[in-house]
């Protein structure tokens, strides 16, 4: 099974007549590409509408629209409850994880890729092992070693659990990328006396940034949004993440839902920019293809 | 440690037979030794936090265990694991993660496949509907689940107002406060945000199949149908496998909209295996039997996988 993030020719137009013949049938596709991105999109848009309401229109009726916009939601999402530190404590941790998992994963598919070595097959098959067990899965141990490392109820180990979980999937994706990148550039670049690690920094990495954009934006979004392990392991609220302090949000005061949307729109718009990032970055020169 | 190879860097064009034969034998064991040094970071955090605590699970999972300081635990053999099977809870926890399976897994991958063949070929604003697609997949569970629940809330929810425009009188289903009802809305939070992740695999998958080869196949008068069944279809099958392993391991931890929507209620009713473990382990302290539960789950799903990789292994050759 061989899912890989492939080097891309800029702007390939896809050649033939298409997926559905002669007919691309243009406009009942547009017609319901609108509908897509419109079931996709509306309960977001949704949302953005709700941080807008005042209380008035969010109390036992439906209202689309808000009927008076007001961005006093957004002060008392940002001022209660030190949501602006929570959101500095999941910045830093989405961004270690990233950065950590990046260089480690970059580090591990390079071997994978291009050196044979004994037990290289074995080592590969039990990273990607643990892609079937889903990472609430081990809570319970996890629980149980961070608390004996002292790194319960610490950032330093969300981070940790959170590399270890993203680790096998990131390395089965550059693995693939980095097979795709031709030998010939890298044994030039020996030849000129180059060692393995200014081979990975000063050629693999600038050959790889689409695939490390994409690696890192799927990273960031599983570290921004991850909910159970960041509930079991933090304890004080100093400590909490924004998911823990959206969750708390809803506990404190339930009837308070415009803070609470305002609240969900302020954790949403970092993993959507990097998202928009990524493609922007990535757009020239990766696809997730190569599905043989 | 890894620039230890780096030292290795010599003028291009002397000879390694200049060298002594000893430094000829140490730069041999530092090349055998590199791509060992390379995947020793990983290797390492990985152990510890990943691998470890699988095998550490499996020994909590024989014990009566205790959390708290200077408490003994006692080995209790495979008892936790004889409860697990008595217990009915487990029984309606079970059921409800099987329904999840069986109802989301496949709807996420049809409407997944469905949005992929609409998007693949070049379309006005194609770049825009991809995104818009794919959107879902990375907003974070805990604010979208509170978006549904109010979607589908009985005071002002706009899913009580569509039906009740539908039938003529207003509605007041109060939706996650029921079994089924609740049920239905994590399901459909759950498709909601799940589409646009095998919507992008597919959508790589399609991508890939030579459009040249359909329309020999049209050419030689092949139904839209046999298009689809017999090149289309065939092509994308180790997609549909990668979705399909994916998404059942995915749907077997559902967590968080359960967590954030019903909370397991009313009466444990939309309790599923997972979110069950977890109250287990993190309200009942009962680390041993929730251990035994994780262990059982992770062991079906390891299977589960294995097996569904050998079949596909087997119809490739």
């Amino acid at each position: 099974m061989a899912l890989a993030l492939e080097r891309t020719k800029p702007a390939a137009p896809p050649v033939g007549p298409g997926l559905f013949g002669i007919r691309r049938m243009n406009r009942p596709r547009l017609v319901i590409a609108i509908i897509l991105a419109l079931i996709s999109l509306g309960p977001l848009l949704y949302m953005i509408s709700l941080s807008f309401q005042s209380n008035s229109d969010l109390l036992g009726q439906t209202v689309l629209v808000p009927s008076h916009p007001t961005i006093q939601n957004y002060v008392q999402a940002w001022t209660e409850n030190s949501f602006g530190h929570y959101f500095l404590n999941s910045i830093f941790v989405s961004v270690v994880t990233v950065v950590i998992t990046v260089v480690l994963a970059s580090l591990a598919a390079f071997a994978f890729a291009r050196y044979t070595f004994p037990l290289r097959e074995v080592i590969f098959y039990i990273f990607l092992a643990s892609l079937a067990i889903p990472n609430i899965l081990l809570i319970i141990p996890q629980y149980l070693l961070l608390d004996r490392l002292h790194l319960l109820d610490s950032l330093e180990g969300l981070i940790f659990l959170y590399v270890s979980t993203n680790l096998p999937f990131m390395i089965f994706l550059l693995r693939g990328f980095f097979q795709t990148i031709p030998r010939e550039y890298e044994e030039a670049f020996r030849m000129e006396g180059a060692g393995t690690l200014r081979v990975l920094v000063q050629l693999i990495a600038p050959l790889s940034l689409p695939a490390i954009a994409l690696v890192s934006m799927f990273t960031f979004s599983q570290a921004w949004d991850e909910f159970p392990v960041a509930l079991t392991m933090i304890n004080s609220p100093s400590h909490d993440t924004i998911q823990i302090g959206l969750a708390e949000f809803i506990g404190a005061h339930t009837v308070a839902w415009g803070p609470f949307f305002a609240a969900s729109v302020i954790a949403t718009v970092p993993v959507v920019l990097v998202y928009l990032l990524s493609q922007r970055w990535g757009r020239s020169g990766v696809s997730l293809g190569g599905i043989r | 440690m890894i620039s230890s190879d780096t030292l290795e860097r010599r003028p291009a064009g002397v000879s390694p037979g200049a060298a002594s034969r000893r430094s000829v034998r140490s730069r041999r064991a530092r090349k055998v030794a590199t791509p060992y040094l390379l995947i020793a970071p990983a290797a390492l955090v990985y152990a510890a936090f990943t691998i470890y605590p699988i095998f550490r699970q499996f020994d909590i999972s024989f014990f009566d265990w205790h959390i708290f300081p200077g408490a003994t635990n006692s080995f209790v053999g495979w008892s936790n694991y004889t409860a697990i099977f008595h217990d009915p809870v487990v029984r309606t926890a079970a059921f409800n993660s099987i329904l999840f399976i069986v109802i989301t897994v496949p709807l996420q991958m049809i409407f997944g496949l469905f949005a992929a063949a609409i998007l693949t070929d070049r379309l006005p604003g194609s770049t825009f509907w991809r995104m818009a697609v794919y959107i879902p997949v990375i907003t974070s569970y805990v604010a979208v689940s509170w978006v549904f629940s109010y979607i589908f809330s009985s005071q002002g929810g706009v899913m009580n107002a569509i039906i009740g425009l539908l039938v003529g009188h207003s509605v007041s289903i109060d939706w996650t406060a029921q079994t089924w009802t609740g049920n239905a809305v994590i399901w459909i939070l759950t498709i909601w945000k799940g589409i646009g992740w095998s919507f992008i695999i597919f959508l790589a998958a399609l991508d890939a199949v030579p459009r040249q080869l359909l329309e020999a196949a049209r050419i030689d008068g092949a139904s839209e149908r046999r298009v689809w069944r017999h090149v289309i279809l065939p092509s994308l099958r180790t997609a549909i496998t990668f979705v399909l392993v994916l998404l059942v391991i995915g749907a077997a931890q559902v967590f968080t909209q359960i967590y954030e929507i019903t909370k397991g209620g009313p009466y444990n009713s939309t309790q599923t295996f997972m979110t069950y473990m977890y109250e287990q382990a993190f309200q009942n302290f009962a680390f041993g039997y929730a251990a035994a539960m994780a262990s059982l789950l992770a062991v079906l799903l390891f299977g589960f996988s294995w097996a569904e990789i050998h079949v596909l292994r087997q119809n490739d050759s």
